[in-house]
């Protein structure tokens, strides 16, 4: 039977349980990002997941949104590179627009993506279409709009579904920022690391949800 | 996989430029190298844990400084005497190019460093640690080279700044002519030039009355400093041993950038007479087709930068130098002063980069003011002035 919505402290839980999946998942995130980067995402999403996990354990919420702006800052204080700041944005723009919350419904699921994104458009510039998160993050949040008043359960499905869907077409796009730019067409046929993770990321809180 | 960082290096680039003495010995060499891949120079890092090389070089540095710049918070490095009042210069970016950026700091040069992991950006709450302990009340300068991580962290650095009143300024070093056209500067890189760029700002830093002076004047210095580079071959990650990238064998890359980033062509490994104008050209090219910046023309004075990105040796910097000033002085420019050796490194990388600064008046005095650091010291005034 999944959840109506999600307190503060399963909140949190469940981003322990993604911080576990994206560790587990580092060899996927090595080997995508081997293919069009310089290999490194995967062992800083396992350096950020890590310092998430010490920083969510050490500390009470009653908040939400606090929840993903401890996330956001624990990852863009230990990843560094891009992606510290791309994810931490990701975390601390969508949690800082629910601060207010304490329950995570699918309402304030949407609102977090769609300011999360924002947030990561804003600050790395990245369109879709360019092969980056921001191609799984974008659906992931247009589905969040339309399934606002769902049970947080269907919701989260839905907008895992959605990040899915955006990471496997960004396998047909051409990169053009980051390191990947510099392989134009070579780019092709494999998906962006960082839309893996994203994809990876709304599924685990859609599973938490779901059990 | 033909690169040719399998073979050791020093004979890597002996093929590449006599291909004919020494072609018995390297075929050996290589099938040495082949059968034992630790048979390579850059496999043989004298470091301990492979994922504490950053921290433990800053710890390093900390002890080379003795008692000039101390560690701050995560990993900084900051002056341990900056006068109350005074307008503050903090550079930084990925360690593992030492001895830049964090060994710029130090007396007339940066006040502080915000220093990454190995090729990667410091994170915003490390920039802003720098930041907190370097501001004296006159705002701070950020004054780094023009890479997506480094410009991400280095703005949230400076929201958080902004959260605690610190005023903090941005100019980006983007002198690396081969990494985009005059039009787009905003997606050039940043290389060796910015060491004579530092060195001007450090120096006006010292007497700046305002942060707006301090800005101009940075921006001014990067304005009239560009950089052409060459890459022979690449160097190796600290953490994997795995070369930074890869080259054709025989080829090199013009205009590469230090972590393998696509320049204008690969050619054939050549002569430094042949290859020193053809590097040279591309940086006059520069200040004739960018509308922002007058010509280079005959009676102007240059500061000329010759460094190695590592495994390039000092005599083959010297051969090259040679050949740079002989084709300025065929066009009627000025040496001012010259600097030269590996100070924008990449681990083992060979490669060389030219960098020209044209000198005005304020430049020039602000050069002549001496400076003292792990990177790099001069005396007041010039060579042979």
């Amino acid at each position: 039977m999944g959840k109506e919505s999600l307190s503060a402290t399963e909140t949190r839980d469940m981003m322990v349980a993604v911080a576990d999946k994206i560790i587990e998942a580092e060899p996927i995130l090595t080997d995508a990002d081997r293919a069009l980067g310089d290999g490194d995402h995967g062992v800083g999403m396992e350096r950020g997941m890590n310092a998430v996990k010490e920083a969510l354990a050490s500390e009470e919420f009653t908040s939400v949104g606090k929840v993903f702006m401890s996330v956001g800052m624990a990852m863009m204080s230990s990843m560094g590179g891009a992606s510290g700041a791309v994810f931490g944005t990701l975390f601390r723009s969508g949690g800082k627009a629910i601060k207010d919350s304490e329950t995570f419904g699918a309402a304030e699921a949407a609102t977090f993506f769609k300011e999360g994104t924002d947030g990561v458009m804003t600050r790395g510039g990245a369109k879709p279409g360019d092969k980056t998160m921001v191609d799984a993050l974008l659906p992931a949040a247009e589905k969040g709009a339309e399934v606002a008043d769902q049970p947080v359960c269907d919701a989260l499905a839905a907008i895992a579904g959605a990040a899915a869907a955006g990471r496997d077409a960004s396998e047909d796009m051409i990169a053009t920022m980051g390191r990947a730019k510099t392989l134009g067409e070579k780019s092709l046929g494999k998906p962006d690391a960082g839309a893996v993770s994203v994809a990876i990321i709304a599924k685990t809180m859609a599973d938490f949800a779901a059990s | 996989m033909g690169g040719l960082y399998r073979i050791p290096l020093n004979v890597s680039r002996k093929i590449a430029g006599d291909p004919f003495s020494v072609c018995h010995a390297s075929e050996t060499l290589r099938q040495q190298a082949f059968t034992n891949p630790l048979n390579t120079l850059q496999m043989k890092k004298l470091i301990n844990d492979p994922l504490k090389v950053a921290d433990e070089l800053v710890e390093g540095l900390v002890d080379a400084y003795n008692g000039e710049c101390k560690q701050v918070g995560t990993r900084s490095i900051v002056k341990t005497d900056i006068p109350e009042g005074k307008v503050a210069l903090l550079v930084g970016g990925g360690s593992g190019h030492e001895p830049i950026y964090h060994g710029l700091v130090g007396r007339n040069l940066a006040d502080g460093a915000a220093c990454g992991d190995i090729f990667a950006a410091p994170p915003p709450n490390i920039v802003f640690e720098a930041t907190e302990e370097v501001d004296k009340g006159k705002g701070v300068l950020y004054l780094y080279g023009n890479y997506a991580g480094d410009v991400l962290n280095f703005d949230i650095g400076a929201e958080l700044a902004d959260d605690e009143d610190i005023e903090v300024r941005t100019v980006l070093i983007w002198d690396d002519v081969c990494s985009a056209p005059p039009t787009e500067k905003d997606k050039r890189r940043g290389i060796a030039g910015l060491v004579p760029i530092v060195k001007l700002a450090g120096a006006a830093s010292q007497t700046a009355a305002s942060l707006d002076e301090l800005e101009a004047l940075a921006k001014k210095a990067v304005l009239q400093t560009r950089s052409v580079g060459v890459s022979m071959a690449p160097g190796a990650i600290p953490a994997t041993g795995k070369p930074t990238f890869e080259l054709e064998e025989g080829l090199i890359g013009l205009g590469m950038g230090i972590h393998g980033e696509p320049g204008v062509a690969e050619i054939p490994m050549t002569t430094a007479d042949e290859l020193t104008p053809k590097m040279i050209d591309l940086i006059f090219e520069d200040y004739e087709k960018d509308d922002e910046v007058e010509a280079l023309k005959e009676g102007d004075d240059v500061l000329i930068f010759v460094n190695s990105l590592g495994a390039t040796t000092m005599m083959e910097l010297l051969i090259a130098l040679r050949k740079a000033k002989a084709c300025l002085t065929e066009r009627g420019i000025n040496i001012y002063d010259v600097m030269i050796g590996p100070l924008v490194t990449c681990q083992e990388m060979a490669g060389i980069s030219f960098s020209i600064t044209r000198m005005d008046d304020e430049l020039k005095k602000y050069w002549e003011m001496p400076c003292q650091s792990v990177c790099f010291s001069k005396m007041e005034g010039r060579y042979g002035g």
